[in-house]
């Protein structure tokens, strides 16, 4: 997992103010490093390689060691999320539905990866465990809005509407 | 330490109570095997090879991090553990690019030696197989995951030991593998090139860039004066890699094979060890009397200058200016050596055999160019020169013994040979900086507070009314710690030394590998390092300054040490480099 996408990491002053201030939080507890990369996710929605230098400075951890842990848990992200995030179920009723040609279709539309975001910051796709809506499988989401019984021809239609 | 009995296979021992089964059955003389264990580095029970029965315990235990207790009995060699042991092989086997005869850890490969030893005939598990890209952007390294056990030998030497940690585990399950940071090239971290890494892996995943290729070009290239130089510390280690027992000096058999390859002039670098004295035992001189910045540190070791240009760079004006000792070697080469013999230096190559893989980068840096040629155009490890002695069909174990090569070589000081072992450049140093301070001569030269393995050693030696501070550190690790109370004050010494590998350059990252069972028995640091301290007691000069040839060169050529040819030929200086 790299950062593959072009979107430019810039903060505001609040968010670098915010993040020293977390750091200086934890900057002494035993495993400080996971609690510390939780915090820093949600003030910048994800966690690139400039805001990982940080982390690393403040708490005396290499970079080796922090990306590991990043990729380790997938709740990590190293790319930004798109305005739109795109969420496709791969479960086990959802795959067996053909939620992998939904994918594939939506990745091509894109021209983007799973886990990345498209360089103008509006849509990133995840692929997601069972979110429970089995009965309407295949299933995808768009932020709070959720489409089911897809089928490849759907998406065009339904991205339309949020380009 | 309170000892506790236990019985292995129905033997009944006495061993330490802090003891790991592991120690106690090798104390016992019962073989288990491993493979990410690494004494003293790497002891984490992950790759499940040393798997044994403890009567009582639930499910197979490793033994090498489960501790003895009063009345345990073990067992080694059950149908249970001999099954287990061979699944686990075979489950890591199935993920490994099993291409032995191509690798460069061929015959020197752990998981090749236990494949063969744990009789392993056909491997069961067949599946997906991990791809990655092979990290060969380094001047020094290549990372080949292709061939990575994911046995973490390499990280925790890299964190641990070195204090670098540019490497680690990254991702999760099946797509688990070694990395940098953002899946960079080593080449684009702080790496500091010492491959430490290298002498850790238990496979083929790690090794040097290759420069055999560009030397038997050389070599073969008719227009080419192709000049080689051989650090201390190669001397008493390339005997290994014939099957010589650890600790075999080999000086004599070394030059002659070096002959036979077809170099034109085989010279010691150890001539270069006393020209280095000479200028950094001057320019500390010159910090003493007119109150230089102190403490002075050594300049040697090129993996340190790297680290310290990353970690430390608010002391690289504490680092002498003067090059390391084969680059010395390299500028005098190409500028009075070519002047006496008329050659041109664009025609001559440089090869240095180094204990070293950090030399490979060093010898690229753009500073280190004193005639407007690189003063050395490639870097040999010792292993590299074991594989071209090999692939000339050389027998070199009944090699007979030759001397290096005039104008330079006849006359290797003991000085110049210590450079090999941690502690020895300080103690070549303060050989002719007390007798040049002095003006008398010394008998009592052995300055054995700053030898040994410890990892940082401190002494304060009186010279003249002088008392002079000195520090030797070896192994980043320890080098950050006596660096860290140097910059808070706490330590106030005039002269320290550094070296990147624990242990010094007899066991750098160029040297041959012994195996983690091998290292687990006999300290290479200290049994290479009494070969180093032999070959100065069996040479008639000791002293650096009294090398006749450093003094024909400082009278036909240099004039004086820090003098303006030397500051144009054998000085540089460093950069900041940046640590993320």
């Amino acid at each position: 997992m790299s950062e593959k996408t072009g979107v430019a990491f810039s903060e505001t002053k609040e968010q670098a103010q915010k993040l020293i201030e977390v750091i200086e939080k934890h900057k002494n507890e035993n495993g400080a490093l996971i609690p510390v990369l939780h915090e820093a996710q949600e003030i910048y929605g994800y966690l690139p390689i400039e805001v990982q230098q940080k982390i690393a400075e403040g708490l005396g951890v290499t970079m080796a060691e922090i990306y590991g842990v990043v990729t380790f848990y997938t709740q990590f992200s190293v790319n930004p999320k798109g305005k739109y995030k795109i969420g496709v179920c791969l479960g086990t009723a959802c795959y067996v539905k053909g939620s992998g040609n939904i994918l594939d279709k939506i990745k091509e539309k894109l021209g983007i990866d799973v886990d990345e975001c498209t360089p103008d910051g509006k849509f990133s796709i995840d692929a997601t465990r069972c979110i429970g809506a089995c009965g309407l499988a295949p299933v995808m989401t768009v932020n709070d809005d959720v489409y089911g019984r897809l089928v490849p021809e759907d998406i065009d239609g339904i991205l339309e509407k949020y380009m | 330490m309170e000892m506790v009995n236990i019985k292995i296979n129905g033997e009944a021992i006495s061993v330490p109570g802090d003891y790991t089964i592991l120690q106690a059955a090798r104390q016992a003389g019962i073989d288990i095997p491993t493979l990410c264990y690494l004494k003293g580095v790497n002891e984490i029970g992950a790759c499940r090879m040393c798997l044994v029965e403890v009567k009582g315990a639930r499910g197979l235990v490793t033994a090498c991090v489960y501790p003895v207790n009063e009345g345990m009995e073990v067992f080694t060699n059950t149908e249970k553990v001999r099954i287990a042991r061979k699944t686990v092989l075979e489950l890591t086997l199935s993920n490994h690019e099993r291409k032995c005869l191509t690798c460069p850890r061929n015959q020197n490969c752990e998981l090749q030696r236990l494949a063969d030893e744990l009789n392993v005939t056909d491997i069961a598990f067949e599946g997906e197989i991990s791809k990655h890209e092979i990290d060969d952007m380094s001047p020094s390294i290549v990372r080949d995951n292709n061939k990575c056990i994911l046995c973490r030998r390499c990280i925790s030497t890299c964190k641990k030991i070195q204090t670098v940690g540019v490497i680690d585990a990254q991702g999760r399950g099946f797509a688990t593998k070694i990395g940098c940071t953002f899946d960079k090239s080593l080449n684009d971290t702080d790496c500091v090139m010492c491959g430490q890494c290298i002498a850790a892996c238990p496979v083929g995943a790690l090794y040097e860039k290759d420069s055999t290729k560009a030397v038997w070009a050389a070599l073969a290239d008719e227009t080419k004066h192709v000049v080689v130089q051989t650090a201390p510390a190669v001397r008493v280690a390339l005997g290994e890699e014939f099957g010589m027992p650890i600790g075999t000096r080999v000086t004599g058999k070394m030059a002659t094979a070096l002959k036979k390859l077809g170099f034109d002039k085989v010279f010691d670098t150890d001539f270069a060890a006393d020209l280095t004295i000479m200028e950094e035992g001057t320019e500390l001189i010159g910090r003493i009397k007119e109150g230089g910045k102190f403490p002075m540190i050594t300049s040697c070791s090129p993996g340190w200058v790297k680290f310290c240009e990353h970690n430390f760079p608010d002391l690289l004006d504490n680092l002498s200016t003067a090059k390391s000792p084969h680059e010395m070697y390299g500028a005098i080469i190409k500028s009075y050596y070519a002047e006496k013999e008329g050659i041109d230096p664009k025609d001559i190559f440089v090869v240095s055999v180094m204990p070293c893989t950090a030399k490979k980068f060093e010898s690229q840096r753009e500073e280190l160019k004193g005639t407007g040629y690189p003063d050395v155009d490639a870097v040999l490890t010792t292993r590299e020169l074991a594989k071209m002695i090999k692939e000339a069909r050389l027998d070199f174990v009944k090699l007979p013994d030759s001397g290096f090569d005039n104008p330079f070589g006849e006359a290797a000081t003991g000085a110049g040979v210590i450079f090999g072992a941690t502690g020895g450049v300080m103690e070549a140093a303060l050989r002719t900086v007390s007798e040049v301070l002095t003006g008398k001569s010394c008998d009592e030269i052995e300055y054995k507070a700053v030898r040994g393995i410890e990892g940082i050693k401190e002494a304060t030696v009186t010279i003249g009314d002088l008392d002079v501070k000195v520090a030797v550190a070896h192994g980043l690790g320890n080098a950050r710690a006596l660096l860290e109370k140097v910059r808070s004050g706490e330590a106030d010494y005039h002269f320290i030394e550094i070296m990147a590998c624990p242990g010094g350059c007899v066991t750098g990252g160029g040297q041959p590998i012994q195996s983690a069972k091998v290292k687990a028995e006999i300290d290479l640091k200290a049994a290479r390092a009494k070969a180093i301290y032999d070959e100065d007691r069996s040479l008639p000069i000791r002293k650096s300054h009294e090398n006749p040839f450093i003094k024909m060169l400082y009278d036909e050529f240099l004039g004086e040490p820090c003098g303006h040819k030397s500051h144009k030929l054998l000085h540089t200086h460093y950069v900041k480099r940046d640590k993320y």
